[in-house]
């Protein structure tokens, strides 16, 4: 290979890179980030996945990041951080989600190599005989233990879970930090409730000392027994009133466990943006309420998860379901409307229900359709209303065309109909009957 | 407590105390039989409501089935709505009781099926402390569920909105919606319904043209042991 380049490993560069992507991992994904090196991060997203849609969701999300900034990487979620590094390193698929509780099992097909040994040891052993995880699992401990030491069993209790193994989160110089040491452990809500306030305060003023607030905050419980537990919140805006991010953070209280104690808990603002002060206005006319809701944004965002938040939005788009799209509900006005002239419903199911018709002219409305089983005679129609399918977004929709109905039963209730075709060309659509929505 | 929103109809009006909708409180609304289900005319009946207010409004659902251009239609403009999409029930109360406490909002209007006696009643607390209406479109999976809607809660008023034929146009087309309203339960006040036309752009009711002209009591009859229901 004439082009190939060679390039010395340069250990120090590789290990602060990977603390950079560490902290990058910390700023997006979640409070507890630690490296794992040479070439890993370990990331515990217990109460943190939700905020990017669920496990999978985040893993992915990862992954097409980094590979946007030419970094191939693959991820796996485990039960531990011993098997997710080893998924990780196993298999060729970028992402890998085991399910809770199927770790051990799935673990036992793994060769050795994985389990974070040292290279001469997996020699030993595959001389030996031991090739994969169940190899050594169904082995008496004595003997294993007296030949290579307490090693083995050691990494390999981790990778089932049977041993806990903390993550130390990484943290740099630059992150707005407040933290407090007890003299006792703590394990009571009300006084892990008190101590957060304190620390919101405390930070607020760091805050406001550097003339920013916080977009992303972390509350960390270090516990005696070394494990660590973790609280992120986000809000819309950024922010440094301490009341209210106290508040957001003792809604989450309750999913940390405090186990034997908390001797330190500390306050981080992961994400910290500029902060523009607002001029507060007063006037002498009777007093307006308080119509901001950002506060409100910010309580329901973390309790729903942030895409599950949103206002809608015209999209220029003919096509029913391509025309609503989902805005953030902290961005401004605005303004468009979708044109008032045309019949919407106030209901539009997820996927158009094939319905059976009656129909005895082309370019008229059915008779009578039957739904779900009910059949239903339609005593007055408007229509139809032509869709063309938008040729420049899927080749498939070049000549679709969706005739849309709007239809009243003998019952008054009145639906959204439509068929697909244009009732003469079979290249425009099936010529089926489809419902859509359901008006008032 | 905040004022009353009325609905601009003087038959309306006059049967309810305070001569409209009461803000600070929580009102039920519920379709009739396909209704019940989709919750389409009570979800159009809530959104005149709340476009006749002013400010922002939050709308809490199980799972998303609204389409905003039948919204507005119904005069609630889309820069108006944040909507919460709850995933469950229960999570769908705490954020409608989060939206009624909060106080910045003109009002807050849940999709629930299930509503007890005391999870109304928190909610009117919240309504009545920080002034902001509230709705609950009562809505079921399965319409044995419906009977659910007989049980008494908290709720200042009980409505149950259903379809009924339109009127016939001259031409061959299809006019304005028209409803059946009827209040089933009134604190304070007494059970009536009434023939509507659905929500304008504005989000008002009319009179259908055939009935305007007749008196408030023929517009609206009383029910019989209509209070006994709620």
């Amino acid at each position: 290979m004439p082009e190939l380049g060679i390039q010395d490993v340069e250990l120090g560069a590789d290990a602060a890179a990977l603390k950079k992507l560490g902290l990058w991992a910390l700023r997006l994904y979640s409070p507890l980030v630690a490296v794992d090196p040479p070439d890993g991060l370990v990331i515990d997203a217990t109460g943190a996945a939700h905020l990017r849609g669920g496990e999978e969701a985040m893993l992915h999300d990862m992954v097409v990041r980094l590979a946007a900034s030419g970094i191939n990487a693959r991820a796996a979620m485990a039960d531990s951080w011993g098997a997710a590094h080893a998924f990780a390193r196993a298999t060729s698929k970028p992402v890998i989600v085991v399910p809770p509780g199927e770790t051990a099992t799935l673990l036992q097909r793994l060769p050795l190599a994985f389990l974070r040994l040292p290279s001469e040891m997996v020699d030993q052993l595959r001389r030996l005989g031991f090739e994969r995880v169940s190899d050594i699992a169904s082995q008496p401990r004595g003997p294993l233990t007296q030949r290579f030491g307490p090693e083995l069993h050691r990494r390999l209790d981790q990778a089932l879970g049977r041993l806990r193994e903390p993550i130390e989160p990484i943290r740099a110089p630059e992150l707005i930090e407040a933290r407090w040491q007890f003299a006792e452990p703590i394990g009571a809500p009300e006084t892990l409730a008190r101590y957060t306030g304190k620390l919101a305060g405390a930070l607020c003023e760091m805050l406001v000392a550097k003339g920013v607030g916080a977009r992303r905050l972390d509350l960390l419980f270090h516990r005696v027994d070394s494990e660590m537990q973790a609280i992120r919140i986000g809000t819309a805006m950024p922010n440094r009133d301490a009341k209210r991010l106290t508040r957001l953070l003792c809604d989450k209280l309750e999913t940390i466990d405090p186990g034997f104690g908390v001797e330190a808990m500390s306050l981080c603002a992961t994400l910290a943006e500029p902060f523009e002060t607002k001029q507060v206005r007063t006037s002498l006319l009777e007093e307006t309420p308080d119509t901001d809701v950002s506060s409100l944004v910010d309580i329901l965002a973390n309790r729903v998860g942030g895409a599950n938040l949103y206002r809608f939005a015209p999209v220029e788009s003919d096509v029913p379901e391509r025309s609503v799209g989902r805005i953030a509900p902290a961005s401004g006005a605005v303004g468009r409307k979708w044109p008032a002239s045309l019949p919407r419903p106030v209901r539009l199911l997820r996927k158009p229900e094939p319905i059976e018709t009656m129909a005895l002219l082309p370019d008229h409305p059915p008779v009578s359709f039957s739904w779900r089983g009910v059949r239903r005679r339609i005593s007055r129609a408007d229509g139809p209303e032509r869709i063309f399918g938008e040729w420049w977004k899927r080749d498939a929709e070049n000549n679709a065309v969706r005739d849309y109905f709007q239809v009243e039963d003998e019952q008054g209730e009145r639906f959204w109909i439509f068929r697909s075709g244009d009732g003469e060309h079979p290249e425009t659509g099936g010529q089926s009957w489809y419902l859509h929505g359901i008006f008032g | 407590m905040a004022g009353f929103l009325p609905f601009g109809l003087p038959e309306m009006d006059a049967r309810l105390p305070g001569g409209g909708l009461a803000s600070g409180a929580l009102h039920e609304v519920a379709g009739a039989g396909n209704g019940a289900l989709d919750g389409a005319a009570a979800a159009l009946f809530a959104a005149g409501i709340m476009a006749r207010t002013k400010g922002q409004i939050l709308w809490c659902v199980r799972d998303q089935d609204l389409f905003a251009p039948g919204l507005e239609a119904a005069g609630l403009a889309a820069d108006r709505v944040i909507y919460v999409e709850a995933g469950d029930e229960q999570t769908a109360l705490a954020c409608f009781e989060e939206g009624l406490r909060h106080g910045g909002l003109a009002g807050v209007v849940a999709e629930i099926g299930r509503l007890s006696m005391t999870s109304s009643r928190r909610l009117q607390l919240a309504a009545e402390g920080s002034g902001t209406l509230g709705i609950a479109i009562r809505r079921w999976r399965r319409q044995s569920d419906a009977v659910d809607f007989g049980q008494p809660t908290a709720a200042v008023t009980r409505w149950r909105v259903s379809a009924l034929p339109s009127a016939p146009l001259a031409a061959p087309g299809i006019g304005r919606a028209r409803w059946l309203v009827e209040l089933i339960r009134c604190r304070a006040g007494e059970s009536a319904d009434f023939e509507v036309e659905g929500c304008d752009h504005e989000g008002r009711l009319a009179l259908p043209a055939g009935l305007a002209d007749r008196s408030a009591e023929a517009g609206a009859r009383r029910i019989a042991g209509g209070r006994a229901r709620g």
